[in-house]
């Protein structure tokens, strides 16, 4: 497997480099386009004699395009050079490089190699940092709190003849928001040290499945052609295992694409846009027109691309509350790390199957703003007479309709970072100080 | 001297301090602390000079700066952002969002001091 995979590979790499089209090639070799097509894709196994007229073609040795191992040496040199930025490798002696000392250019492109993988590491690490909510917030907690100390107190060391009554006041304040910040901290480092497995957690398959997903925008436009099938999926699956997609999240990466594309033939993209343009984005009324189910409808809007739609956020989870499926909205936080709210419409829903409801909620907090919630709970799939079909609630999140739909319930995003006081779904104090 | 700064922050004990040293400078210090109707609070103050916090509950100070940039009336008041964050893209939006000037928490009374004089000179 991995030979024939290469093979097709080094042949489309020396056609490139010696500047032949395709279907040049394929007619000098006496194979039809389309076929050299599938063996420069490595879909074909390539026989002894087509090898051989290639490599002629080519003007290489055969043995350069089967056994290949300079020619990917060189190919992992030339993009080891693309990347340098100070250093001025000598591109155009690459190959000579190659073969001189093989070992000090597989040294080479391997150092490159495991540098990129590093990178990619660190911005993993860097996008969790800033996209984590309870570190967000409890750090702008603490830094709240040592900036009124800082100015509070140097107000005190700087100010001559401070009034005692001004004096008081400042040292009572001062008291305050040290205690404030000690509990603040404390909270931070508890939650750090009580972080379960970090290494693991950065690779969370969840968490790699959803990079793919937001990376593409949720819009995957090979499964929105009229003729795209599993292979289709197959495909987008494979090339993101060769990206270093997990094999776990190979699977979540697969399910999740085999029900894009159910839901792309029940709703296709043309009709479901010109309906969506008459009948504004109004699930229900999508909904009734296609027949389609609402958690399919909300699952196609969410999968339009923003251009199209504007921003469309969507939140699926299991019967358990897991969030299986999170499609961010600004405005609107979803925990990565440990259950959400409990007043979140989407658990409503879990409780009321087949009931669905629309509110606007706002996340209670700094910054928070309104959004429109629309959620729906159903079986998936139909189940069995020894088992029921599994529950999954969905919950599609529009921006803010405005006060005309009335005030906003104030809703949180996990109880951990949750300002609200007197909150009867709470199942865990909040590691926000009460300020005031 | 006289002036009035509107100080819009959610902290109170940073909108005592702040506002102290600012009085003892000689302005006339107005205070509020939430950011829905923070718009209206411009309006009804009529500030030279407003100091904005970016974190406030109900509305974020990028958004209030934009409705400060809309308003005919407080269009050209300067503005001085106070954040939590200091990165490069919260700069670039306080400055795309119209801010005159960013400071990032925690900060020196003096910084305050400085930055409010240099505006004001504006």
């Amino acid at each position: 497997m991995p030979e024939r995979f290469m093979i097709g590979t080094r042949i489309r790499e020396r056609r490139v480099l010696a500047g032949i089209r395709q279907t040049d090639l394929a007619k000098r070799v006496g194979i039809s386009p389309s076929y050299l097509n599938l063996i420069e894709h490595n879909r074909r196994r390539i026989g002894g004699k087509t090898l051989l007229r290639l490599a002629a073609a080519l003007d290489v040795e055969p043995s350069l395009l089967s056994e290949g191992a300079a020619a990917t040496l060189v190919s992992g040199l030339r993009e080891a050079a693309g990347a340098a930025d100070d250093a001025a490798p000598e591109r155009d002696r690459a190959e000579e490089f190659a073969e001189r000392f093989p070992g000090w250019a597989g040294l080479v492109t391997e150092f490159y190699r495991r540098n990129q993988e590093m990178e990619r590491t660190i911005e993993t690490l860097t996008d969790r940092l800033a996209h984590d909510p309870f570190l967000a917030d409890s750090l702008h907690e603490v830094i709240s709190a040592v900036t009124a100390i800082r100015s509070t107190s140097s107000i005190l060391v700087e100010t001559e003849e401070l009034e005692p009554e001004w004096t008081a006041r400042f040292h009572r304040n001062i008291n305050e928001d040290s205690a404030r910040l000690t509990e603040g901290a404390q909270a931070l480092v508890k939650y750090l040290e009580a972080a379960p497995n970090r290494d693991a957690e950065v690779q969370s398959p969840q968490d790699e499945m959803h990079a793919v997903l937001g990376a593409r925008g949720f819009h995957f436009a090979e499964l929105e052609r009229e003729v795209a099938g599993p292979r289709a999926v197959a495909r987008l699956v494979r090339d993101e295992a060769a990206r270093g997609l997990s094999g776990p999240a190979q699977t979540l990466l697969g399910a999740v694409l085999t029900r894009y594309l159910e839901d792309a033939r029940a709703l296709p993209m043309a009709t479901f846009l010109a309906r969506l343009r008459t009948l504004g984005p109004n699930p229900a009324r999508l909904a009734e027109a296609t027949g389609a189910g609402l958690a399919q409808v909300f699952r196609r809007l969410a999968a339009m691309p923003a251009a199209e739609v504007g921003p469309v956020g969507l939140v699926i989870c299991d019967a358990s509350g897991t969030l299986i499926f999170r499609k961010p909205i600004e405005g609107f936080s979803m925990p990565r790390l440990a259950g959400a709210c409990a007043l979140w419409p989407l658990y409503r829903a879990l409780a009321q199957p087949l009931a669905p409801l629309r509110r606007r909620v706002r996340q209670a907090g700094r910054g928070g703003e309104a959004v429109e919630a629309l959620a729906v709970a159903g079986p998936e799939g139909p189940g069995g007479f020894d088992r029921p079909a599994p529950v999954r609630a969905h919950m599609l999140l529009l921006p803010d309709p405005g006060a005309a739909r009335g005030a906003p319930e104030e809703i949180g995003v996990s109880c951990r970072i949750c300002p609200l006081a007197a909150c009867a779904a709470r199942r865990e104090p909040s590691i926000l100080a009460e300020g005031f | 001297m006289g002036k009035t700064v509107l100080l819009i922050e959610d902290e109170p004990n940073i909108i005592e301090a702040v506002s102290f040293i600012l009085s003892r400078d000689g302005w006339d210090v107005k205070t509020h602390a939430n950011g829905h109707d923070a718009m209206d609070a411009v309006r009804r103050r009529g500030p030279d000079l407003i100091i904005l916090d970016v974190m406030l509950p109900g509305k974020s100070g990028y958004d209030i700066l934009s409705e400060i940039r809309a308003d005919g009336d407080y269009a050209a008041v300067p503005v001085l952002m106070l954040t939590a964050r200091g990165q490069t893209r919260d700069r670039e939006m306080a400055e795309r969002a119209g801010a005159s000037r960013y400071m990032t928490k925690p900060f020196s009374n003096a910084d305050v001091l400085d930055a409010v004089r240099a505006l004001a000179g504006t």
